[in-house]
Order: structure tokens, then sequence, then C-alpha cells
């Protein structure tokens, strides 16, 4: 089942959210992961194992370096 | 060089923090409860009851901080930060080089461990969390605890069972006499109260089985223990070193001033018959505190409530005190906290720096018939009064593996 853009946002945000402590709406698709959220490597994969389950994707490690913004990863889920 | 506590803090059975933990444990309170899960009907685990947190470490740390620590190391920063605030070093300058932190846990992230074992069977290897070594591995709290407080003279963990808190803080103390650190955070934490850990410690008949009357099941020296009773919690100390303390003007509870520790190398599991060891490490520490049996006014014993284990540190207690033993007032507050493993040691030291702050000995609940052999001024159901002018309190702690622990405390 495809999920709209809107809606990978919001699971996505949620996700960040309950690891970082940021709240959802300053989850949005043109901030880093890195510069803006301040988000570690170690959060970031935790966010990326999350992101699998809830969404049913597999987002390769290889790829995962390429997920800069919110939006790319918005982006990758929405057309796995 | 002199070593003194400037620094307590807790979370427990009894209370979120050491006034609450300390007023409940002055009353006589149990703070065990029978378990709201189905464990024993899941799994078959025949111990329904346990000493559980008053307050979970959720209602006090941030989301964040609850998934990225172990329930062992969320209740370890919740004690220390008690213990740092209330040393006054929130707002005093503090050299990182010159702090170390020593928290340790008798078993580790056994929650997380367990966890994620159970991730890998039900829904793959892929879905195990990246933070599930640094949550598990059980240098953990001490780990956090020094990133906390920037404690860069050291961080450490040493594990011996159920002696490991207390040797945390004989560690802390010799931290700071061998000149490595001015301020050593120091404590221990256990968070084992899992099917797992229930089944094991109850496969060696450890642990009471009174599921009837889960308050009434941890009674050290009554003659119808049965076992311990498995608790969590953790409990930090801040010691400093006398100079340091006053040259910041820091308020001083009590001095740590003896350590005894020894080794049994009789048992994988069981005291050795006669405490040989107990006893000595008991003598080690008040000849390294300068003092004579005569100097002491309260122990805080390791009474367990198992049927041998108890007798054995009471005779090795009246042997060391002889018939000074009558004038000393022995507490058994485990009646009341339960066992917290790698946090008893530590819980227990924060008692026994209260007992001497306050000059009350805690009691001893639920020993309504105490064993005929108990030959030491046992304080029962409710609090009593310690002498005033200088006095000092063992607190003992004893571990699987034959690990003894003696720490003499003065005021």
């Amino acid at each position: 089942m495809a999920l709209s853009k809107d809606e990978v946002l919001a699971g996505l945000a949620e996700i960040v959210s309950e690891e970082t402590d940021i709240d959802t709406a300053e989850v949005t698709l043109e901030k880093s992961f890195t510069d803006d959220l301040d988000i570690d490597s170690l959060s970031m994969m935790t966010i990326v194992t999350l992101a699998e389950e809830k969404f049913d994707v597999r987002i390769p490690d290889e790829k995962v370096k390429d997920l800069v913004t919110v939006g790319d990863a918005v982006d990758f889920i929405a057309a796995a | 060089m002199n070593v003194v506590v400037t620094g307590l803090g807790t979370t427990s059975p009894l209370g979120g923090d050491v006034a609450s933990t300390w007023e409940a444990a002055l009353a006589g309170r149990s703070g065990v409860r029978t378990l709201e899960n189905d464990w024993a009907e899941q799994y078959g685990v025949p111990v329904t009851f346990a000493g559980q947190l008053v307050v979970p470490p959720s209602e006090v740390l941030s989301r964040p901080e609850t998934k990225r620590m172990d329930p062992s190391a969320q209740m370890a920063i919740v004690a220390a930060r008690e213990a740092w605030a209330d040393a006054g070093l929130a707002e005093a300058e503090v050299d990182p080089e010159r702090l170390g932190s020593i928290v340790s846990s008798g078993i580790g992230g056994v929650w997380t461990l367990l966890t994620a074992w159970d991730t890998v069977k039900e829904r793959g290897a892929s879905r195990v969390l990246p933070l599930t070594v640094p949550m598990l591995m059980p240098n953990s709290p001490t780990a956090y605890v020094s990133l906390e407080f920037k404690a860069r003279a050291g961080a450490h963990a040493p594990v011996s069972a159920c002696a490991s808190g207390a040797e945390a803080i004989g560690m802390g103390f010799e931290m700071i006499q061998s000149g490595r650190a001015d301020i050593v955070i120091c404590g221990g934490t256990e968070a084992a109260i899992h099917p797992l850990p229930i089944s094991a410690f109850a496969a060696m008949q450890a642990l009471s089985k009174r599921n009837d009357d889960p308050q009434g099941a941890s009674r050290p020296y009554d003659v119808s223990r049965d076992g311990f009773v498995l608790g969590e919690g953790a409990g930090v100390v801040v010691l400093e070193s006398e100079e340091h303390a006053k040259a910041r003007g820091a308020r001083v509870y009590a001095s740590l001033l003896g350590l005894g520790m020894t080794a049994d190398a009789h048992h994988i599991a069981a005291p050795e018959p006669n405490g040989a060891g107990q006893t000595r490490a008991m003598e080690l520490a008040l000849e390294r505190a300068g003092l004579t049996t005569a100097d002491v006014a309260h122990v805080n014993a390791h009474a367990t409530s198992t049927p041998v284990g108890d007798m054995i540190e009471a005779r090795g207690i009246r042997s060391l005190l002889g018939s000074h033993a009558d004038q000393v007032l022995l507490s058994a507050t485990k009646s009341m906290t339960g066992h917290l493993l790698g946090g008893a040691g530590a819980l227990e030291s924060v008692f026994t720096v209260k007992a001497l702050e306050t000059r009350t000995a805690p009691p001893t609940i639920n020993v309504t018939e105490p064993d005929p052999e108990l030959q030491v001024d046992l304080v029962r159901d409710t609090p009593r009064a310690l002498p005033e002018g200088q006095i000092a309190a063992i607190n003992n702690s004893f571990g699987f593996g034959g690990h003894n622990v003696a720490l003499v405390f003065g005021v």
C-alpha cells in the first residue's frame, strides 16, 4: 500500500520526535538530519530501523548516507 | 587523605528520592508488592512479587532518555542527578579531570539484552536497534553518569554480584585516596525484575516463595525466613576529599573512614560457612579506619533473609565485636526494600549515612520470632536512637562469587 508523502512525513516526524524529543512540527522536509536536527549516526540508524518497520520498507545501509534531509528520506520511503 | 560524603541520591522501592525513601524506612514500610503481570501464568515463574520502584524513571526522564538507556542506567541517572544536586555541585565549579564516576550493576542491561533477543526471534535480525550494545553493557550506567557530569578522571564499573554497589563506593574511596580524583560519583543500580532472573534465582532456591504475603516475605533473622526478595533501584553517593569539600564550603554528611574487601575462594555461590572472609572484611575496614570495635555503634547488615546467609554474617559480627555487640544497633533494611543486588550496597550506604547524620538506626520489619542464635541488638519495627559523640557504622555487602565488602562510615 503506497503512502502519500504527507503520511510518510507525519510518521517519520513521530519516530524522530520519540527518539530525540524534537517537536514533530520541527521535522520538515528541508531539515538536515545531522546539521539541523543534530541526529548522530547511531540515532540515525535507530530511526532508519524504526522507519523500516513502520513503513514496511527496506532501506539498505549504503543508502542511508544519501538520506541527508528529511525530504530525502520521505521521497525514498514513499517511492519504495 | 580523608574522604567525606557530600551528596546522596536514590530511587528505590520505598521512594523516588532520598527523603521519601528514608521516611518510608523509618516508618517501617515495605516496598514489596505483587507484580502486575501474568508471568506466573505465562511462563510458570514461581515467584510473583518484588520490590519495584515507586517512581518509574519514565516519570522523571525525557522520552529519548528512556529509549537510549537500559532501565538500570535510567535508575542510576535519576539517583546521580539527585546526589549531584544534593552535593551542591550543580552550582560549583568542578574540574572534569578531577571528577570520577564509579556506578556498578550486578547483572547489567538484562532487559535490553533479552528484549533484543526476542526481537531477533520474532521479527528478524534487521529489527535489532543500533543502540542495543551501549544499552546492555554493564558499564553503561557509569558511562552515562560520566557523560552527564563530564567525569573525565575515569569511569569504572566493578562487578561483584550483590557486592557491586559497595565495591563501587570502596573504589571511589581509593580513587580519591590515591590522588586520581577530588570527587567521585559512585554507587550501584539494578533493574532485573524480569521473568528470567526471577526464574534463575528461584532455581537456586535463593528467593522467598511467600506469594500470598509479599510484604512479609523479606524477614531477615526471623526463624521462618525462606529466601530473599528481588528489588530494583539505584543508590548514589558523592564522595569527595575532605580538603576539596571544605574549600568549596560543602555540607558534609559523614566521613567514609575505612574499606575492607576480601574474597572467600570457597564456592561460586554459597558463603563460607564460618564467615571468615566476611569477618576479615569488617576487621580490615576498621583497621584502615584507625578504629576499634568499641567505636562501632551501628551495622547495616547485608542480611538478605536467606536461611543460611543471615546467621553466618550475624555470627561474624558477634565474634568480631564480642560483648560490645550488645551495644551495637543492627539494621536489616532489605526487610523493607527487598534485595537490589548490585544496587543494594549503595542504597544501604545511603541508609548508613542517613542513620549517622540523624543518629537514628532504621528498623528491621517482619521479625516476629528472631533466630534464637542471634546475639546482636536487632532494631525491630521502630527506629532507635544512636548515641551522641563520635560514632562509626559498618555497611556490609556480600556477593555470589565470594565477594565481601565492608565500608566504615563515621560522624
